[in-house]
């Protein structure tokens, strides 16, 4: 009895050892409870925008299905920008947006700022886990900074799966307070672009300056909502269905951005700040299909968007993995984006006409047409990592939306188009 | 007679197509080709957070896929 009960200790003794062996093996390999995901994404515009961004991401694995993922991202921006004001015939003469210096665009040519240089750096975290059976539940953050823009945020999301995990609801919520403090403050809507040659001397030239901006800063709240819906076809075919609703109310004018006002011979006259509505709210009905065709792997989607603004767009995105030999897989992507303008985009304003409540002659919410080409090539490595090579073509093309342009604006290319490429490397280990 | 036959025809279709319906999703032993990573709806992560913030910087639209958030002041 007395060696039996000694034989029972001696037993849970060598199992607890055991066990705190095991865990003391577990605690020398934490790391291989994290999946670390990096890439880094060269972003160059022909004769414009060149920026670099680079990511980090990991997610951790505590058990029970629950995982903690943190990111880190940080870009940096370069380049020359448009600015909404047309093309003229000869030389014209910008102020820089904070009001201290200026820039000459040549004849002939789409006016760009080239002052663009920005660094952002952003933090997220979130978490996720298993709420009751068939119920997940995750909740997050993020922080973006730069030089002046300033970005905070919450969110959480719901999911719940049923017909044997066949379907899958989910709901998310999204807040997040925005605040932006360009340099040389914010100008009055439509206040117009002072000249420093216009002035006598710098103090007057100041005094008007400052005339034209009421504030130093100002804020956007973002509320989104979005309701999911996930359904496997069949063995071979996934598919999703996403309704998300985006309602944004704050500063929404680019600070940076020139309507140009134009005479009947379509002569430049005055370029002035451009004004947007405070408040808008987007629509989005996003369709994906994830289908495996014999031995490869199709990603095909389509987005809906509408909004107050006016502003719908088409987009479709198709990207077919093609495996090749055991370790190596190429995937060739296209994307097509098509949006029409927003009802207060104009490429210039007239002279002789009223000014409008709102302005805005960024070709981003006029009527435009891109599309992106390209290819990824991957390889699994040892352990599991991979390492993967992205190279793609976008291109924008910027289109009339029936307004005639007047005198020498009509021989002025108003349209111009954008052509980037894209270079991205990634590693998961 | 003609049109029965389409009718009958047309019913068929019907029927075939409802009982796929009811038939749609897979039983859990049926996942091995769902569950590679390749079919995860967000396969490749980081590819897309880079997509999102280039189209959302150049382009009037977001969203969709995830939130439409702002986040930055790209410009």
């Amino acid at each position: 009895m007395q060696l039996k009960h000694i034989a029972n200790i001696s037993t849970a003794l060598a199992a607890a050892s055991c066990s705190l062996l095991g865990q003391s093996a577990e605690a020398g390999t934490v790391l291989d409870d994290w999946q670390f995901n990096s890439a880094i994404l060269l972003y160059s515009e022909q004769d414009r925008v060149s920026a670099g961004e680079g990511i980090l991401t990991a997610r951790g694995d505590f058990g029970d299905d629950k995982y903690l993922n943190l990111g880190l991202v940080v870009d940096a921006l370069t380049g020359a920008s448009a600015t909404g004001a047309v093309a003229q015939p000869g030389v014209q003469t910008f102020t820089r947006p904070s009001g201290r210096g200026s820039y000459d665009v040549a004849a002939g040519d789409t006016p760009l700022d080239d002052t663009f240089h920005d660094t952002r750096v952003q933090l997220d975290v979130s978490w996720e886990q298993p709420l009751a059976q068939d119920w997940r539940m995750s909740v997050g953050g993020h922080l973006s900074k730069e030089y002046d823009y300033l970005s905070l945020g919450v969110n959480g999301s719901l999911a719940y799966d049923f017909n044997q995990k066949n379907t899958t609801a989910s709901v998310g919520l999204s807040l997040s307070h925005d605040s932006i403090e360009p340099e040389g403050g914010i100008a009055v809507g439509f206040a117009p672009m002072l000249l420093r040659s216009n002035f006598a001397n710098d103090e007057a030239y100041q005094s008007a300056f400052d005339a034209t901006r009421d504030r130093a800063d100002d804020t956007k709240d973002t509320i989104d909502l979005l309701f999911g819906l996930t359904q496997v076809i069949n063995h071979d075919w996934l598919m999703q269905f996403n309704y998300s609703l985006s309602m944004a109310d704050g500063y929404m004018t680019d600070p940076f951005k020139l309507v140009s006002v134009v005479d009947d011979n379509g002569l430049v006259q005055q370029n002035l700040y451009e004004n947007r509505p405070d408040k808008r709210t987007k629509h989005s009905l996003y369709w994906q299909n994830k289908v495996h065709l014999s031995g490869t792997f199709l990603d095909a989607s389509y987005r809906y968007m509408w909004d107050d603004w006016e502003l719908k767009s088409h987009t479709a995105d198709v990207k077919w993995r093609l495996p090749m030999g055991e370790q190596w897989y190429v995937e060739p992507q296209f994307r097509y984006y098509q949006q029409s303008a927003a009802e207060f985009y104009v490429p210039f304003l007239k002279q002789d006409e009223a000014l409008p409540q709102y302005a805005s002659a960024d070709y981003r919410i006029g009527k435009m047409t891109a599309y992106t080409l390209g290819a990824k090539f991957g390889t699994r490595l040892a352990e599991g990592n991979e390492l993967s090579f992205r190279i793609a073509l976008y291109q924008q093309k910027p289109e009339n939306d029936g307004v005639t342009a007047p005198g020498v604006l009509a021989d002025l290319q108003l349209y111009e188009k954008v052509t980037a490429v894209m270079a991205q490397v990634s590693y998961s280990f | 007679m003609r049109i029965k036959k389409l009718a009958q025809l047309v019913m068929l279709l019907a029927v075939a197509q409802l009982s796929a319906c009811s038939s749609l999703g897979v039983k859990p032993w049926e996942r091995d080709v769902l569950a590679k990573e390749e079919m995860a709806l967000n396969a490749a992560p980081l590819d897309n957070r880079l997509d999102d913030h280039i189209y959302f910087s150049k382009e009037g639209s977001s969203g969709g896929r995830s939130f439409a958030g702002g986040g930055c002041g790209c410009n």
